[in-house]
C-alpha cells in the first residue's frame, strides 16, 4: 500500500494538499486512483480560474468512470500540470508526486485547518474498505 | 461401441466465418453484382456538376453479390440475442419478442400505412393509438397519455418538460429535480436538459428512498421527485404512499421512471399510489424489439392536470364517431417527435397485451418476479448479496467474495459469455460497489435459469481454483479481451487502408 505523505493534508472526497507560503499543489489520492481504475482524461480549469473549497473544478476520467475532482481550498488557478494531456497514466502511476492536477494561490490557508492530516486519511479510507 | 463413436466431435475455432475481413479488404478492381446494359443515351458529362461530384467516396468496395451475401450472414451469426438464449441485462428488460407482434406490424393496412395520409383515411391507425392508451392508462391507472416519445430517456424529458408546464402554469417552475442515487443516470441527464439543478437523494440500509432525508430535502423550490418503482436494486419502494404525500404537500410532483414496470404489470398501479407523470418503455415492458432492433418507444402517462400539456396532435373523438388529431392545444409543451410516434410499436405493444390478456399480463409479472428470486436464492451462497430486502423482478449481487481473488463482477461477466450466455450488468447500480445486476424475466424457461445458475456457480468455483481463468476471459469468442485502456487512450475511430 502506498504511503500518504505526512506534510499533506486530505479531503473526505480523496484529493489531497501540498501547501507552502500561501501556495498549494492539488491532486487526488492514491486510494482514489485505485478506485477509479485506469486513469484515461483529465479535464483541468485555466490558469487564473477561481476555484472555490469543497466545489468541483474538473473532472477524472477511467475506463469505469468519470468522477468530478473537489477543491481542497479556494484560491486561483496559478499552474495546471501540462504532462496529463498526454500521459494521464501519471496519476495512476505516481498520485502524490507526478500526477498532480493544479497549483493554486491559497485564498484562505486556514481552510488547510479543516482538512485531514494523513493518519486521519488512512483511518477514514479504512472504515470505507469495511462498508 | 467402437473408440470412435465415443470420441466427441473435436472444436473449430478458427474458421474462415468466424474471421470476416471488411467489405473494403474483400475489394478487387472489376469486381460487381450487376451487369448493367450498355448505354442507349448519350453519356452525361459529370464536369457539369461541379463540386457536387464527390471524389472521396470513389474508392468504394467492389466485390459479387454472393461476397456480399455472405459476408452479412456471417456477421449476423455473431449476434447474440434474445431468441439465441437468456439475455440477462439488469434493468433493461429484454424479454421475448414474440412472433405474433411481428405478424400483426406486417399487416399490410397498418405496414403500409403513411403518416401523411389524411386522418380520415387513418382510422384504424388512430383506433389502434386510442385502444392501446386506453389500455395503458387501465394498467398504470393514469388519467392521459402521449405516446409520442421514441424511448425512455426520450420519455422522461417529456415528462419533466410536462412537470415544469404544470408548475411554471401556478406561477413558479421551481428550481431542483430530487433524485436517488439508485437512479439511472438517464434521470439527472433529463432534469439538467430540462433547466433544472440535480439534487442527490440518499439511499437507507434497505437500499430504499430515506424518508427521513426527504423530508429533509424535499424543499419549496424542488419541482419533482425523480423515482423509479421498484428501484434499480430490484426493491419496492413500501414507503411510496408517504413519499408521495410528503412530495405534493410541498407542492412538488412525483415522476415514476418506468423503466421497472414489468414487476407491477397487473399488480399494482402507479396512478394508484400517487405518481403525477411518468413513462412507460414498451420495448421493455411490452414486449417491442430492443436496442438495435427498435425503434423504442417511451409513453408518457399524466394525471388530469397535467393533460392540457401533453405534445400535439392528440387523438380526440371526431364528426360521427370518427377519430380526429387535435392540434389546437394552447398549453401544450409542442411536438416532441416527428408525426405521431413510432407507431410500428405501438402495433406490437397492443398485440402484446391483448395476446396475454388480463390474466396473461398479471402472470407474466408473476413470473418475472418468480424467476429473479429463483436466481437469486441459487446463487446468494456463492455471490454477496449486499441488500437482503426483498427482491421483485432483478436481483442485485456484488462481486465481494470474488474480490479477494482479484477478480471483479466485470471478469465474471465476460467468463459469462464462455458459457454462452449474455453478461448480466456490470457495476450498476452504483450505490453497489462491483454490482452484478440481473434481470431473467419471464421468457427464461426455468431450464435456461438452471443452466444460467450452473455457470454462475461454476465461475464462482473458477475464481477459488483459477482466478487468471476468469480475469482473462473470454477465451471461446472471436476475439479476446479487449485493451480497454488502450482503446479509451488512444480511440481509432476510423478504418484506414493499408499504407495511407
Amino acid at each position: 500500500m502506498a504511503s500518504y505523505p505526512s506534510q499533506y493534508r486530505y479531503t473526505k472526497e480523496h484529493e489531497w494538499i501540498s501547501a507552502e507560503d500561501g501556495r498549494g499543489t492539488v491532486g487526488i489520492t492514491d486510494y482514489a486512483q485505485q478506485q477509479l481504475g485506469d486513469v484515461v482524461y483529465v479535464e483541468m480549469p485555466k490558469t487564473g480560474a477561481e476555484l472555490k473549497s469543497a466545489q468541483a473544478f474538473g473532472t477524472v476520467e477511467s475506463v469505469k468512470a468519470v468522477s468530478e475532482i473537489f477543491s481542497p481550498v479556494s484560491g486561483k488557478v496559478e499552474e495546471v500540470n501540462p504532462d496529463l494531456t498526454a500521459a494521464p497514466e501519471l496519476i495512476n502511476q505516481d498520485p502524490h508526486g507526478r500526477g498532480w492536477l493544479v497549483k493554486v494561490q491559497l485564498a484562505n490557508p486556514a481552510e488547510l485547518d479543516s482538512l485531514m492530516s494523513a493518519a486521519e486519511y488512512e483511518q477514514f479510507i479504512a472504515a470505507q474498505r469495511l462498508d | 461401441m467402437s473408440e470412435n463413436e465415443t470420441t466427441p466431435t473435436p472444436r473449430a475455432s478458427r474458421h474462415p466465418t468466424q474471421n470476416e475481413p471488411l467489405l473494403f479488404e474483400r475489394s478487387a478492381p472489376g469486381k460487381r453484382g450487376v451487369q448493367l446494359p450498355p448505354l442507349d443515351v448519350p453519356a452525361a458529362d459529370l464536369s457539369q456538376l461541379g463540386g457536387a461530384v464527390r471524389a472521396e467516396i470513389a474508392d468504394f468496395p467492389e466485390l459479387s453479390e454472393l461476397e456480399i451475401v455472405r459476408h452479412y450472414t456471417r456477421l449476423s451469426t455473431w449476434n447474440y440475442g434474445v431468441d439465441t438464449g437468456i439475455y440477462p441485462l439488469g434493468s433493461c428488460t429484454m424479454k421475448y419478442n414474440a412472433r405474433i407482434n411481428e405478424r400483426v406490424a406486417a399487416m399490410e393496412g397498418l405496414g403500409d400505412g403513411h403518416p401523411l395520409q389524411p386522418a380520415e383515411l387513418s382510422q384504424g391507425a388512430l383506433r389502434l393509438m386510442r385502444l392501446l392508451s386506453e389500455y395503458l392508462l387501465e394498467i398504470t391507472g393514469m388519467e392521459a397519455i402521449t405516446l409520442q416519445p421514441a424511448a425512455g430517456a426520450h420519455g422522461e424529458m417529456t415528462g419533466i418538460l410536462l412537470a415544469r408546464a404544470l408548475l411554471a402554469s401556478r406561477g413558479n417552475a421551481r428550481r431542483a429535480i430530487l433524485i436517488p442515487d439508485s437512479a439511472h443516470g438517464t434521470n439527472p441527464a433529463t432534469a439538467a436538459i430540462a433547466g433544472y439543478e440535480v439534487r442527490n437523494l440518499r439511499s437507507n440500509a434497505e437500499g430504499t428512498v430515506d424518508v427521513a432525508d426527504l423530508d429533509r430535502v424535499m424543499t419549496e423550490d424542488v419541482a419533482a421527485l425523480m423515482l423509479t418503482n421498484p428501484n434499480t436494486l430490484g426493491v419496492f419502494e413500501e414507503d411510496i404512499h408517504k413519499i408521495a404525500e410528503l412530495v405534493h404537500a410541498r407542492g412538488g410532483l412525483l415522476y415514476m421512471d418506468g423503466a421497472n414496470m414489468n414487476a407491477l404489470v397487473g399488480r399494482a398501479r402507479p396512478g394508484d399510489f400517487g405518481v403525477d407523470v411518468m413513462h412507460l418503455n414498451l420495448h421493455k415492458t411490452f414486449s417491442t424489439p430492443h436496442g438495435g432492433g427498435g425503434p423504442g418507444s417511451g409513453p408518457v402517462a399524466v394525471k388530469k392536470e397535467l393533460e392540457p400539456f401533453l405534445p400535439v396532435p392528440v387523438i380526440v373523438p371526431g364528426v360521427g364517431g370518427a377519430l380526429a388529431l387535435d392540434y389546437d392545444r394552447p398549453q401544450s409543451i409542442g411536438r416532441v417527435k416527428a408525426f405521431y410516434g413510432n407507431f410500428g410499436m405501438f402495433v406490437r405493444a397492443l398485440a402484446y397485451i391483448m395476446a396475454n390478456g388480463c390474466d396473461g399480463l398479471k402472470q407474466t409479472t408473476e413470473d418475472a418476479v418468480l424467476n429473479a428470486n429463483y436466481v437469486r436464492h441459487h446463487l446468494r451462497d456463492v455471490y454477496d448479496l449486499p441488500y437482503p430486502t426483498p427482491s421483485m423482478h432483478e436481483c442485485v449481487f456484488s462481486d465481494k467474495r470474488q474480490t479477494a481473488q482479484g477478480v471483479r463482477t466485470g471478469d465474471i461477466a465476460k467468463r459469462l459469455i464462455d458459457y454462452g450466455f449474455h453478461p448480466y450488468t456490470v457495476s450498476f447500480p452504483l450505490i453497489v460497489h462491483g454490482a452484478m445486476m440481473i434481470e431473467p424475466t419471464e421468457s427464461a424457461p426455468r431450464e435456461e435459469l438452471d443452466e444460467f445458475i450452473a455457470a454462475m456457480r461454476a465461475i464462482a468455483r473458477e475464481v477459488e481454483t483459477d482466478p487468471e481463468l476468469v480475469r482473462s476471459a473470454p477465451h471461446s469468442t472471436r476475439v479476446g479481451r479487449m485493451d480497454e485502456v488502450r482503446a479509451a487512450r488512444q480511440p481509432i475511430l476510423r478504418w484506414k487502408p493499408a499504407g495511407r
